[in-house]
């Protein structure tokens, strides 16, 4: 446990090293601020809710998330580094859960960061806050997820570029399989329960759960699995690597 | 305390590694020797558990590598080929962050940071970011990350590359001090570095060994061994070889240098002349014919003369 949290660390540390960490923060807020007001027209709607808030989050996130964990595994294979932290008496799991938990640590405070937003809500009106709650966790969620699967692109590859795209192209997948445009066009050419099977294997559909205020424990076994697969996929790419 | 046993890799139809067994004990610094492409990373990266063998069995202080590789790690230091390094870390947060990770923490952390900063010159460099080192500073601070605790095996991929002469030599004298109480493997394709710095040296080619004994031994397989070179004037280059060449004890003669007046020629022997009794001979030959002897040496044979012969040179560079 411990040697996890010393990795965490490190990895945490590399982030605040580089300006890249605040020019991130500002970007995430700037980002989540815009689609909210401008966009999202959160005062003209007149709502007490931060629906227009997190309703943007899956497609922020998309660009946002793998830029945070692109480097995770591509960077320790370009300085070769992998070599030195393979041959420490620490295990290969460790190493990934460590570096995971570090780039979500960071994430969550990119999240909690917003706070002022709730703040705001609560003065101007009488919001649900259950419902808040519970988005704020899908948020945290959703962005597990996605950071679970730049885990596994930064795995295959040496180039960050390349980890950033494959992982915004799979993150893609899985928003579109379940948004409604994209489903409506199927719909008609497709059996029916294949249009729900793989709209519920999206995370549109699963996040909608949390912003509606509800936890749902099928919402929450499926970001475990898009959170655990990805990792498990990590470490079969990094052992085949050394094969 | 490392136990090599049949130990091969091979990576698709290339076998890197083919079928090599060795053992080091404590006090020993082992030279493991062979041109690029030999198979020295591959076979340091299967005993520090970063590849596994595709045959064969790697034991680190008793324990074998593939089934108890958190064990056998703990017992290593490891400096890997060109010294990989976190760049975004300052030295000594990159040596404390190698100390935690081997589970040395507060107190015992500061010291073991202390201690390798001390025996690898780093102190100047103490709170640089790794990114600007210069290239020696880099290398030494991959040392100070494999002895940060205290292992008593170290095991090196060419610790001395891209250093310059005097780097060189500091990195040399830091092995021989640590070897006498570790057990030490280093690769290089140095050859003076097996005489200054080993007690026993490998050669590997083509991912076999092809020998294996200390320097001396290994020098006294060279054909050169035991040769007298004999520098005269006075006479010319034909008379000089048939003359030593009738020598009963002498097996061959060649000349090595003909630039008059003087003769440079090297004398073989027919047998280990144990008691220089081809020296004496040839001192003989020399004075009944008048030739005035600069120099005669007897020779101890060379690594590269043994290193040419025995290894191919068409092994094809990585
Ligand atoms: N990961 C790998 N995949 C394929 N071939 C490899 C790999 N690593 C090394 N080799 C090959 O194995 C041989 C031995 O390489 P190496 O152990 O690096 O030699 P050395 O360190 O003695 O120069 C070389 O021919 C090299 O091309
Ligand atoms: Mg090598």
């Amino acid at each position: 446990m411990k040697s996890i949290w010393t990795i965490t660390k490190r990895e945490l540390a590399g982030y605040f090293n580089s300006p890249v960490a605040y020019v991130f923060l500002v970007i995430f807020l700037l980002m989540t601020g815009a689609f909210t007001f401008l966009i999202g027209q959160f005062m003209d709607r007149n709502q007490a809710t931060l629906q227009a808030f997190f309703m943007w989050h899956p497609w922020i996130y998309l660009f946002l998330v793998p830029a945070v964990g692109m480097r995770l595994w591509s960077e320790e294979r370009r300085l070769g580094t992998m070599e030195l932290l393979l041959t420490m008496p620490i295990s290969l799991w460790h190493c990934i859960i460590g570096k995971f938990l570090a780039s979500w640590l960071f994430l969550t405070l990119a999240l909690v960061m917003t706070f002022p937003i709730w703040i705001t809500v609560n003065y101007l009106g009488d919001p649900d806050n259950t419902v808040i709650v519970a988005s704020y966790i899908g948020s945290f969620f959703l962005a597990g997820a996605y950071l679970s699967i730049t885990s596994m692109t930064s795995a295959f590859t040496r180039n960050q570029v390349i980890s950033f795209i494959l992982s915004v192209v799979i993150c893609l997948f899985l928003v579109l399989c379940g948004w409604p445009p994209v489903t409506d066009v199927v719909e008609p050419l497709a059996p029916r329960w294949i249009v729900e099977f793989v709209a519920a294997s999206s995370v549109m559909t699963n996040v909608e759960q949390f912003n509606n205020g509800q936890i749902d424990s099928r919402a929450v076994i499926y970001f475990l699995s898009v959170i655990g697969f990805p990792l498990f996929a990590t470490s079969v790419i990094i052992r085949g690597l050394r094969a | 305390m490392i136990q090599v046993e049949n130990l091969t890799k091979a990576f698709g139809p290339k076998v890197a590694v083919d079928d090599v067994s060795f053992s080091v004990q404590r006090g020993e610094i082992l030279g493991f020797l062979g041109p690029n492409g030999a198979g020295k990373s591959t076979t340091m990266r299967m005993i520090t558990g970063y590849i596994p063998p595709t045959a064969g069995v790697v034991k680190v202080g008793g324990n074998d590598v593939t089934e108890k590789p958190i064990e056998a790690k703990r017992l290593m230091g490891y400096l890997p080929e060109s010294a990989p390094l976190y760049t975004d870390m300052t030295v000594e947060g990159f040596l404390g962050f190698c100390a935690e990770v081997r589970g040395i923490r507060d107190a015992d952390k500061s010291k073991a940071i202390d201690r390798a900063i001390d025996m690898c010159f780093l102190k100047s460099v103490r709170h640089q970011s790794v990114d600007t080192l210069s290239k020696g500073y880099r290398h030494r601070t991959g040392f100070a990350q494999a002895i940060i605790h205290d292992p008593d095996i170290l095991v090196m991929d060419e610790p001395t590359d891209g250093l310059d002469p005097n780097q060189k030599q500091e990195v040399r004298s830091l092995i021989r001090r640590m070897g006498q109480s570790k057990a030490i493997i280093f690769s290089t394709h140095i050859l003076e570095e097996v005489e200054a710095a080993c007690t026993r040296a490998i050669i590997i080619d083509q991912g076999k060994v092809v020998a294996n004994g200390t320097p001396n031994e290994l020098k006294a397989k060279s054909e050169l061994a035991n040769s007298y070179t004999v520098s005269v004037s006075g006479t010319e280059a034909a008379s000089v070889r048939d003359k030593l060449g009738s020598v009963i004890q002498s097996s061959k003669v060649t000349i090595v240098n003909d630039k008059p007046p003087t003769v440079v020629a090297r004398v073989f022997p027919k047998s280990a002349d144990g008691e220089g009794e081809l020296g004496r001979a040839i001192f003989d030959i020399a004075s009944q014919n008048n030739w005035k002897v600069s120099e005669i040496k007897k020779e101890e044979g060379r690594m590269d003369d043994i290193f040419r012969n025995i290894t191919l040179p068409d092994t094809q560079a990585q």
